[in-house]
């Protein structure tokens, strides 16, 4: 039923895929089950002349154990749901695969994601570092063990074709994996809400065969080309108010620029008497380049 | 625990003249004591209420405005315009904000609980009536500064109703310097609102019952709404101080939450969502308290296993303080807590089904009467079950990696929201506005109005339960930048859930003729007791005059005491002597 429109690419997306089918099962089935014997109830015992309700409290044994029996039936169902969703976390979350080195380095910021393969050494930080904007190049069939950081705000790195989801936070490397079994084009999301380029900040993970994967890793430009937040932004920011839609571009625009300024307003008062020029301009250099695009 | 209702002494004595003495000498006082400065629980109930309401009406437009969005990306949006991608965080925030804060919490727990706690305790007043009034203007001080904060430079905070810094910590990310600092002051404003509020029905219910009223006689909403003023109590302090910690990193240059200065991100998604998940059940639990009474009353039946239900009520509330994490498996946090948090979260899942158990259980054998305030109760049922078990799903940690901020969330939560606040305000409003306003509702114009409702509300959502496992994302202004999310199936069922809130929307014009037809059309008395219900709120007359009972009740038995064999009528009144 996912897979109807994403596939599953990542070795753990089918096991992630019957979790959720088998709580869809046991959920469901209570579910109907439960609002049967409520519309079953409203309707045998709606109000008839001369016919008084039952006088139950429910403590009775012989009524109680209606609720009893059904309260052990969730417990012994949680309870299996439990274990096969620490299973399946375990497997994607906790279990990293082993005598792996971490080969990418995946780097939010606003708002698009820049990535930093290992280079032909597979050891990251090293000076034949392969850095890409907005597409991961992943070879198929092999464990890949990725960083994730963020420059700016929280940001969430999501492949839903590998249902994978993880939160980078600015400041701290977090670690994951993934191992992909088939090779095209897929989308990467944002899923934390990350300022307002949130609704562009998308990437594409490029799933490779290892021959191509490789003749590109060779190829591809060496060192650091993306030199930081600054060349990413006007491309998101392009991206966010497509020509296409003018009104809005316009409308925008103007709500952005006239905000972006407004920070630095706020700040003079507080800043005028500790007579901080270079901090108060701050802002006001960030958004240069972005206005400057248009 | 005492057993008779303490009397205390009015607020209003303090006022010099008019000075009363006990029950049924209360004068009626002048426009300012009675509108503006009135320390009338009825009275404050009403502001409460249409505060909340007016509040609503601005969530919904929000909503309109960005489902509109969403179903037609880019195009002009009437009565609003066109909207970008800041506007619509703006719009999303707020609604969500709104709706939480200034609409299920002031209706739920402040309007209800303000009206239906001294009626069904059987007493005057709340036990400090000037601190309930101060509970108003602060809350409404709160709303004014929410609204203003959509009109100052900038525009309104843009960051998501859970606001996670650094994006809300900093206006060089949000772009909304004062938006957002007056929106964290509103939020910390409401919830001392809310604090003094709760401070009154916990104390009111403890000590102000009339004579012969145990615990145990007590209403179900009333302890219902007693126990979610503990919640609110209990867990509202981190995030108050987490609030204030945001505003100094957005005012005063502190680093709590940035982490280039060695603050932590992490630590106000603690602090959010140890208050946050309590709150969840702050509201659920009066709604499913209204719903019980309604349940009850309509069935002619007592309340299945009442004990029963009040056990689960305390063991939600125990339980609900140690799942907060699960909304954040993947947040960062270490990956080990999840499990632990998982089994937490899958725990609280048997007292909330057991509740429903017994709901449907009180049904069993009952005279069901399918008034309109009995569809809204049973409605809340129904509804709120795919709200519950749709969050089993979110619950195992496995399966949220894939649904943590998809759609599937949004349509669980609202599969949960919208019976508490919407449905939950309905069945409220369409009981008790007999007793509020002496006047009866019309019933055809109330069902006609009830069946749209639902029809519109499962039409929004269940489309995004299936967007969501299709991929969509949260938060999203225009999924035509994603190719996998830009496909025309999903964008038709983005666009039936459009249409369903449209639907939704327009039923409320129902409401408002509805109203309007009642209570200044037709103007049929309620009378006292219209529905035939045991609590002591209908022993009182309607609209209950200030000072409520004429002379105190006394309370001879529980509040469901509906068709007991061996007598003539099947309602017996808490206050009704016993046949010698």
């Amino acid at each position: 039923m996912i897979d109807r429109f994403i596939p599953q690419v990542s070795s753990y997306a089918g096991d992630i895929d019957n979790l959720i089918y088998f709580v869809a099962v046991i959920t469901m089935a209570w579910f109907f089950a439960a609002q049967a014997i409520f519309f079953g109830f409203i309707i045998k015992f709606r109000a008839k002349p001369g016919v008084k309700a039952m006088h139950i409290d429910g403590y009775d044994p012989k009524h109680k154990r209606w609720i009893t029996y059904p309260h052990n039936a969730v417990l012994v169902f949680d309870v299996l749901i439990l274990i096969f969703a620490v299973k399946v976390w375990n497997t994607v979350k906790i279990d990293l695969p082993e005598n792996t080195e971490p080969t990418i380095k995946v780097i939010g910021q606003r708002w698009a994601w820049s990535f930093q393969h290992a280079g032909i050494d597979g050891k990251l930080d090293t000076s034949d570092d392969v850095f890409t904007a907005d597409e991961m190049h992943v070879k198929k069939g092999e464990n890949v063990v990725f960083i994730g950081t963020s420059r700016d705000v929280l940001h969430s790195f999501s492949v839903p074709v590998f249902r994978l989801k993880q939160d980078v936070i600015p400041g701290r490397e977090g670690t994951g994996w993934f191992k992909a079994d088939t090779a095209g084009i897929y989308d990467i999301q944002c899923t934390e809400i990350c300022g307002i380029g949130h609704g562009v900040m998308y990437g594409r993970i490029l799933i490779q065969e290892p021959a191509e994967y490789d003749a590109w890793l060779k190829n591809a430009p060496k060192g650091e080309a993306i030199a930081g937040a600054v060349p990413l932004r006007p491309k998101a920011i392009d991206l966010y108010a497509p020509a296409t839609t003018v009104p809005v571009a316009a409308a925008t625009h103007e709500t952005a620029k006239s905000a972006e300024s407004k920070p630095v307003e706020a700040a003079k008062p507080a800043e005028a008497e500790a007579a901080k020029p270079a901090e108060a301009a701050k802002p006001a250099e960030a958004a240069k380049p972005a206005e400057a695009q248009h | 625990m005492s057993q008779t209702a303490t009397h205390h002494e009015h607020a209003h004595d303090a006022h010099g003249h008019d000075a009363h003495g006990g029950h049924g000498h209360h004068e009626e006082p002048g426009f300012i004591k009675k509108y503006l400065w009135s320390t009338d629980h009825k009275m404050i109930a009403q502001q409460y209420m249409w505060t909340g309401m007016a509040m609503a009406l601005i969530g919904g437009y929000l909503a309109y405005a960005f489902r509109m969005q969403l179903a037609f990306p880019g195009k002009f949006i009437p009565a609003y315009g066109y909207m970008s991608s800041l506007q619509y965080n703006t719009a999303v925030t707020n609604h969500g904000t709104i709706m939480i804060f200034w609409f299920a919490m002031p209706v739920l727990i402040a309007a209800f609980g303000n009206f239906l706690i001294p009626l069904m305790l059987g007493c005057d007043d709340m036990v400090f009536p000037r601190i309930n009034r101060l509970s108003y203007q602060v809350f409404l001080l709160s709303a004014i500064v929410l609204i203003a904060s959509f009109l100052v430079p900038g525009g309104g905070f843009n960051g998501a109703w859970t606001a996670y810094p650094p994006l809300s910590a900093n206006s060089e990310y949000n772009m909304a310097h004062w938006g957002s600092t007056l929106w964290v002051l509103a939020v910390a404003l409401e919830f001392v609102a809310f604090l003094l509020g709760g401070i009154n029905f916990i104390t009111t219910a403890m000590n102000s019952r009339a004579p012969g009223m145990r615990l145990w006689d007590m209403p179900l909403v009333v302890w219902m709404i007693v126990v979610a003023s503990i919640l609110f109590m209990a867990s509202v302090g981190p995030l108050v101080a987490g609030a204030v910690m945001l505003l100094f990193d957005q005012n005063f240059g502190t680093f709590f939450f940035a982490p280039e200065k060695g603050g932590d991100p992490i630590l106000w998604q603690h602090l959010f969502w140890f208050f946050g998940h309590p709150e969840v059940y702050v509201v659920l639990l009066p709604a499913m308290g209204m719903s019980g009474d309604i349940i009850a009353t309509f069935s002619r039946k007592k309340l299945f296993a009442y004990k029963t239900l009040l056990y689960t009520v305390f063991g939600t509330g125990i339980i609900s303080f140690f799942v907060w994490a699960h909304h954040q498996f993947i947040a960062g946090i270490d990956p080990r807590m999840a499990n632990i948090f998982t089994v937490t979260t899958l725990i609280i899942s048997v007292p909330i089904a057991e509740m429903c158990f017994l709901f449907i259980a009180t049904l069993y054998g009952g005279s069901i009467r399918l008034t309109v305030p009995m569809l809204w109760g049973l409605a809340f049922v129904g509804e709120f079950l795919l709200g519950g078990v749709t969050g089993i799903f979110l619950g195992a940690s496995g399966a949220d990696i894939f649904f943590h901020d998809s759609y599937f969330v949004v349509a669980h939560f609202h599969y949960t929201f919208v019976p508490i606040a919407v449905i939950g305000f309905f069945m409220g409003f369409t009981y008790w506005s007999p007793k509020m306003f002496g006047l009866m509702l019309d019933e055809t114009i109330g069902k006609i109005h009830f069946w749209i409702t639902i029809v519109g509300f499962n039409m929004i959502f269940i489309p995004l339960f299936f967007t969501g496992l299709w991929g969509d994302h949260r938060r999203i202004y225009n999924y035509n930048n994603f190719s996998q999310q830009a496909r025309p199936e999903l964008q038709d069922l983005r666009i039936i859930a459009t249409v369903g809130l449209l639907i939704m929307i327009s039923a409320q014009v129902l409401f408002v003729i509805n109203l309007i037809k009642s209570f200044l059309i037709t103007k049929k008395k309620a009378g006292e007791n219209p529905w035939q219900a045991n609590t002591l709120e209908w022993q009182c007359p309607s609209p209950p005059p200030h000072g409520n009972f004429s002379t105190m009740p006394t309370v001879y038995r529980g509040p469901y005491e509906y068709s007991v064999p061996d007598r003539e009528s099947d309602f017996f009144p808490q206050n009704e002597p016993p046949a010698a």
